[in-house]
């Protein structure tokens, strides 16, 4: 069907859906190739090179040195750590929350519907550095809500340095990364669930299935393709976590990331300031952890 | 039916008292800040924390208005600053000098329109190629587009400021806007609402002699305006929050956004928490209005993108 009008196009005609085709995409194409492909290249040829900062002289091509150094830095393999507790946790715990709390929402009337999506997806709006700067505050040991809220529940006696103690911090920052997480999948899921076909479900209730079953076998097969997408966009999201790490620790407290140690690699780090080309090289390693999560999940979701 | 249908309703109410709670818990934040933001200096530093404003002051948001200044706005002459020696541009008119939280706020929604239109223009443009001509290298072109959209966008910024640095575009508003433009989503966004647009009513166009401009403006935009809708508030936001492009491209003072000045504001004084609340709620409330009028559009907007994800 479709390679049909293909072959009866005259070349003509071929030539002018060329012509048209490509003007229509050509403002778009300026600033994808300018600004995204034409970087992504450049990306992979920093790493492979001694770029920085300071020398204005064309870099010198050191080969795969920068990922071989990468392998013995014992600060990058911390953070590579650290990056993968966080999408460990958060990943799943992102899918399941949003997919319960989609499904308890999903059938409410509309403006009730509409609330608790717009709440659960507040923190995105609110941006980044505002819900940093209020969850800083409410952690703070001296006269953060959070210590008063439980040593007033009893769990704890004295105020603990949530942000300064390591082991906590880690832990502080994935409850935040969470919230302002969750918004997306929610969205997702409410319309996926609402799209399920009804009569299946029905058909399965009048048999005397109970709920679990229909969830299990009817829905769930159903919500797959949007289980898969949100398990792409949390896993990359996850991975990209900067902002809290800049705003609440700066890395300290054993909270160093893998995109935080490119930030701190290539603008911060003292002794070797603006190590480009090793910066680069950790972007590399990152977006190439990306692909190979991605390409999983999409297998594994296609064998289920 | 009749058993099983008291327990649905028990695990209904449940269900709904744990919503509400976890609700409130996500409404929290957003509540610190605005009460933080006017709370007197003496319920911020007490050491049991005051859930309601004992007063409710201005203070907080004198104290962020004194802190910095900068002109209200600077016009470049454009393409100045590749003339000058130190690459800083010309102005041809300078504003009045305000407190800079006012100018962050001017930048922050200059930017935020701008990429917004620019984004919405090219995007429709080329969703409508990708969906609706059959040119050669459309399908490499999707791919590519559906590749891009799966990496890490911050992993190119440092090429980025790279680049930025040699179009003489850094510490420059555009340098944020450019790159926003680029990122695919939204011509893959826009290919899936044109692929609704009849084929007949296009060749229909096409036999009574209309231009292709014409056919894109007359018929093709009014159908694909939801997807439109979508991707406007969608940018909007996006741009307003990309803090990490805004802290790698901009550094000057009266050039930042209004989230990359309170960042700065929190390194600076860290210990000021009421002046930080008023500028964290001065860089929220905006974009929160934005979202709760245009939330309809919006959810369509994340829905759309993921049908083929």
């Amino acid at each position: 069907m479709a390679k049909q009008p293909k072959q009866s196009m005259s070349r003509a005609l071929q030539r002018r859906e060329n012509i048209n085709g490509y003007l229509f995409m050509l403002p778009s194409l300026i600033f994808f190739v300018g600004f995204v492909i034409i970087p992504m290249f450049m990306c992979i040829f920093m790493s492979l090179t001694d770029a920085n900062m300071r020398d204005q002289a064309l870099p010198h091509f050191i080969g795969i040195k920068n990922f071989v150094d990468l392998w013995k830095d014992e600060d990058f393999l911390g953070a590579l750590k650290n990056t993968f507790l966080i999408v460990v946790v958060s990943v799943p715990t992102v899918c399941a929350f949003s997919l319960w709390v989609a499904s308890a929402i999903y059938k409410l009337k509309s403006p009730v519907l509409s609330a608790f999506r717009c709440i659960f997806y507040l923190p995105v709006v609110t941006g980044s550095v505002a819900v940093t700067v209020v969850w800083k505050w409410m952690y703070d040991n001296y006269n953060g809500i959070l210590n008063t809220a439980l040593k007033g529940a009893g769990l704890i006696e004295k105020n603990i340095n949530f942000l300064g103690t390591p082991g906590i911090a880690i832990w502080c920052i994935i409850i935040i990364l969470f919230t302002t997480s969750v918004g997306q999948p929610i969205v997702l899921y409410v319309s996926a669930l609402g799209n399920v076909d009804q009569s299946l479900v029905e058909a399965a209730e009048v048999d005397g299935a109970n709920h679990m079953q229909v969830f299990w076998k009817i829905k769930w097969p159903q919500i797959m393709p949007t289980t898969l997408y949100i398990l792409v966009i949390t896993t990359i999201n996850s991975f990209q976590c900067f902002a809290l790490i800049q705003l609440l620790t700066s890395g300290g407290s054993d909270t160093d990331t893998v995109m935080f140690r490119i930030y701190w690699t290539a603008f911060k780090l003292t002794e070797q300031q603006g190590h480009f080309g090793y910066a680069n090289a950790m972007g590399v390693v990152l977006a190439i952890f990306i692909a190979i999560l991605s390409a999983v999940q999409f297998r594994l979701a296609r064998e289920k | 039916m009749k058993i099983n249908s008291g327990r649905t309703k028990a695990y209904k109410v449940i269900s709904i008292v744990i919503l509400v709670i976890l609700a409130l818990l996500f409404l929290f934040p957003l509540y610190w800040i605005v009460t933080g933001a006017f709370k007197p200096a003496q319920d911020i530093y007490a050491q049991e924390p005051v859930w309601w404003p004992t007063e409710w002051v201005t203070k907080n948001f004198d104290a962020l208005f004194k802190k910095r200044t900068a002109p209200l706005w600077e016009l470049a002459v454009p393409f100045s600053s590749y003339f000058t020696a130190d690459n800083s541009p010309v102005f041809f008119s300078v504003g009045p000098t305000v407190p800079a939280a006012f100018r962050w706020l001017v930048n922050t929604v200059f930017m935020a329109v701008v990429a917004m239109i620019l984004t919405c223009i090219t995007a429709a443009m080329a969703g409508y190629a990708l969906a609706k001509k059959r040119f050669v290298g459309r399908t490499i072109i999707f791919s590519l587009i559906v590749c891009a959209m799966a990496l890490p966008k911050q992993v190119i910024l440092i090429p980025l400021l790279k680049e930025m640095a040699a179009l003489k575009l850094i510490n420059n508003i555009w340098s944020v806007i450019f790159p926003t433009v680029g990122w695919p989503f939204g011509v893959f966004l826009m290919k899936q609402f044109s692929e609704s647009i009849p084929g007949e009513i296009l060749e229909a166009a096409r036999v009574d002699g209309s231009s292709e401009l014409r056919t894109f403006t007359t018929i093709v935009v009014p159908i694909v305006k939801p997807g439109i809708g979508a991707l406007a508030i969608f940018t909007f936001i996006n741009s307003w929050n990309d803090y990490f492009m805004q802290l790698i491209m901009l550094s000057s003072n009266s050039n930042f956004t209004i989230a990359l000045g309170i960042a700065t504001l929190q390194a600076e004084t860290s210990i000021d928490m009421g002046l930080l609340m008023a500028g964290a709620a001065l860089a929220s409330i905006p974009i929160i209005v934005v979202f709760l009028v245009f939330q309809k559009y919006f959810t369509q907007g994340i829905t759309m993108g993921a049908v083929k994800g």
